[in-house]
């Protein structure tokens, strides 16, 4: 049986013993706001010998993920955590640690991006790198920032995904909020996340190995490419594996699609990370008065669950989109793109509007998501668009 | 070291087939730095985008016969860090022996180096990773067809610096990477010339076999960015040594030392820039005192660097 030691805990703090306890054996990483605690606290568990973890402090974000690459190529563990502007400071190193097929984890303080600065949680970082080939997981609360960072080693390092994935917090929101969160034992740990044995190391000892060759014309840049595809594709059923195989051992469930009182909603609100708490409340609150809300967050994020998505939303009336980025020039943003596309493959044409809400860690107000389901309502009605609007602000 | 029959004998790690222009100066400065390394010991080479790795690595072959790793442009240093730091990882984690011992060696040009890459490599060398690095300087992004470095020569003509009547080729003076380096205070830092291989596979002996992180800017020639024949790499080379365009300096442990040009085989700059395209604008007449300037650049540098070595 799991031992569990209840603390009261940042998200920050979660995802380090997260990190202490699968024991990566080189974590390269930068300082940045509002993740540093993470590098932090494991820098201290490293000049405490709790962990034998080469720790790289380097120089900037993108040396973090070269490195990361470096040695995740050689055949060690590797974690990193990032935020903002060092995450799209590794925007090309994110293409190459998923083409080179390296599993790398890391961890994103989900953070505005410049300019004008900012520091606070939203979700305009992690947009940008949702088609890089990672695999992205969005967490909720500290306690889930925990259980997927723990997931993410099993899924990134599984045979068959030998891709990197992101395990997100919303910045400040979840990052630095104390919450009661349960941390699990070493032991139980360890043997969930199982050892590392990588297929093609350079530091293999008999064999050589070459990464990052070199793919000109001729097809094969093309081959690798559609095979990286077929992998995070691929990928699903082990993320649902391992999330459950998790969920067993610690009692938390684990769905890609978290949906709560969807089955005969009405109303549903589409949302991702930190902010789902406070649309459920006022969803509770909705029902209290006899009108059937519901709210679906999605927590794995790529590859997207289109398919679990669709089944989710089915039964709506509408569909409220929160996407706490935006897709500047486009219809909609991102996730309202990828929530669009879902229902319209599914043969699903529930009329949706999409809400940029919460940027550069504005307040989500109950009095802006019950605006939200208000229009919901008047959409079903026929008295709304459904154009893309705002919530919170001017 | 080896006598040169040994070296001759010893195995390649950079073997033929791969698909560099003949007479290629980086090649012959790859080869010369890994006879360097000791015939039996394992070593992990790593490079940044350029010339040397699109031409040794095409899928599905690869020249190398280590286990080589490509990440991208910038980050050779970072890169091979990574590397070097799983090494010490898998060794606490016990995944790796302890007395297994294994060298790391990254390869970059002067745009991978002085440029894009500095800041990767200043990192790398602070952080005191035990790795080898590399720079093959043929002082021009030559990968993409000879557009200007901050390594490029004064006067010296690139595609983006072009000679016409309002422009005599680069306006800037070349960057001095290697005192750059040897401001880390890193334990081994030398720049060498493949026109001197003995001077080059001593170097690089002592920087494989110091502790902590090492650094070679080595001197290679370019046929096509240089504008002369395949030929005549060594003897351009050598003739950069000569006419005191390519110093030879180390600096071990602190200590600066240099291996000056014999008072017999001193030559003006004129003849390093004669045999060179790169640089024929400047024997048009109006040019002479372009020449002079240079000449006057070259004395000054290696006189600077004289001084350090006292």
């Amino acid at each position: 049986m799991a031992e569990i030691t209840v603390l009261a805990a940042t998200g920050n703090a979660m995802v380090a013993e997260a990190f202490r306890q699968a024991a990566p054996d080189v974590l390269a990483a930068y300082p940045i706001t509002p993740q540093t605690a993470i590098v932090e606290n494991f820098a201290k568990y490293v000049a405490d010998g709790r962990v034998h973890t080469e720790f790289v402090a380097v120089e900037s974000e993108h040396s973090a993920m070269s490195a990361c690459i470096g040695a995740s190529a050689a055949g060690a563990r590797v974690a990193t955590a990032t935020s903002s502007q060092g995450l799209a400071l590794m925007y090309e190193e994110l293409h190459i640690a998923s083409g080179m097929r390296l599993p790398i984890v890391m961890a994103n303080a989900n953070r505005a991006l410049s300019a004008p600065i900012n520091i606070h949680g939203d979700h305009s970082d992690v947009m940008g790198a949702r088609d890089t080939g990672w695999i992205i997981l969005f967490a909720e609360t500290a306690q889930e920032a925990y259980d997927n960072s723990v997931i993410a080693f099993r899924i990134a390092e599984h045979p068959q995904v030998q891709l990197p994935v992101m395990t997100t917090l919303d910045g400040f929101i979840t990052t630095h909020a104390m919450e009661r969160s349960e941390l699990l034992d070493d032991t139980t740990v360890a043997a969930y996340v199982g050892a590392y044995t990588p297929e093609h190391p350079l530091l293999n000892g008999q064999t050589k190995a070459a990464h990052g060759m070199f793919a000109s014309l001729g097809g094969t840049y093309f081959e690798i490419k559609k095979a990286e595809r077929a992998a995070i594709d691929a990928s699903m059923p082990h993320i649902k594996a391992a999330g459950e195989a998790w969920a067993a051992i610690c009692g938390r469930e684990f769905a890609p699609v978290d949906a709560w009182e969807c089955e005969d909603a009405d109303y549903i609100l589409v949302v991702l990370g930190s902010a789902a708490g406070n649309a459920r409340v006022v969803a509770r609150e909705l029902r209290a008065q006899g009108i059937k809300a519901g709210v679906a967050r999605i927590r794995v994020y790529r590859p997207f669950p289109f398919e679990e998505l669709a089944q989710v939303l089915a039964g709506a009336r509408a569909v409220g989109i929160l996407d706490r980025s935006d897709s500047f020039g486009a219809q909609y943003g991102p996730v309202g793109l990828d929530v669009r596309s879902a229902l319209y493959g599914a043969g699903l044409l529930i009329p949706t509007r999409d809400y940029i809400y919460g940027l550069g860690g504005a307040d989500v107000t109950l009095d802006v998501l019950r605006q939200a389901y208000g229009e919901l309502q008047a959409l079903a009605a026929g008295e709304l668009d459904q154009s893309l609007s705002y919530l919170g602000t001017r | 070291m080896a006598n040169i029959k040994q070296l001759s004998e010893t195995r390649e790690r950079l073997v033929g087939g791969h698909r560099l222009c003949g007479g290629c100066g980086a090649s012959v400065a790859v080869r010369q730095v890994l006879l360097g390394a000791g015939a039996d010991t394992e070593v992990v080479v790593g490079s940044a985008t350029g010339c040397l790795e699109v031409s040794t690595t095409a899928l599905p072959y690869s020249s190398w016969d280590t286990s080589f790793i490509h990440n991208a442009f910038e980050n050779a240093a970072a890169t091979i860090s990574g590397v070097e730091a799983a090494y010490k990882g898998l060794k606490a984690a016990g995944k790796i022996a302890q007395d297994k011992i294994i060298k790391f060696v990254a390869f970059g040009g002067d745009g991978g180096t002085y440029d894009i890459g500095l800041q990767s490599l200043s990192g790398a060398l602070e952080r005191g990773h035990d790795f080898v690095y590399v720079c093959y300087d043929n002082n021009a992004y030559m990968n993409t067809g000879i557009q200007r470095s901050s390594a490029t020569p004064h006067y010296s003509w690139a595609t983006t610096a072009e000679v016409g009547a309002a422009l005599p080729g680069k306006p800037q003076r070349r960057k001095d990477l290697t005192s750059i380096v040897a401001a880390h205070h890193i334990p081994y830092v030398a720049q060498a010339s493949i026109g001197n291989w003995k001077d080059l596979v001593e170097k690089s002996e002592k920087a494989f076999n110091t502790p902590g992180p090492a650094f070679l800017n080595v001197l290679a020639p370019c046929p096509r960015g240089w504008r002369y024949t395949g030929e005549m790499t060594i003897e351009v080379a050598r003739l950069a040594f000569k006419t005191k365009f390519w110093p030879l300096y180390e600096v071990a442990d602190g200590v600066w030392s240099m291996k000056e040009v014999r008072e017999k085989d001193l030559l003006p700059i004129e003849e390093f820039l004669r045999v060179q395209g790169r640089f024929k604008h400047l024997f048009e007449p109006e040019n002479e005192h372009l020449r002079a300037l240079l000449q006057a650049e070259v004395d000054e540098y290696y006189d600077y660097i004289r001084e350090r070595c006292r």
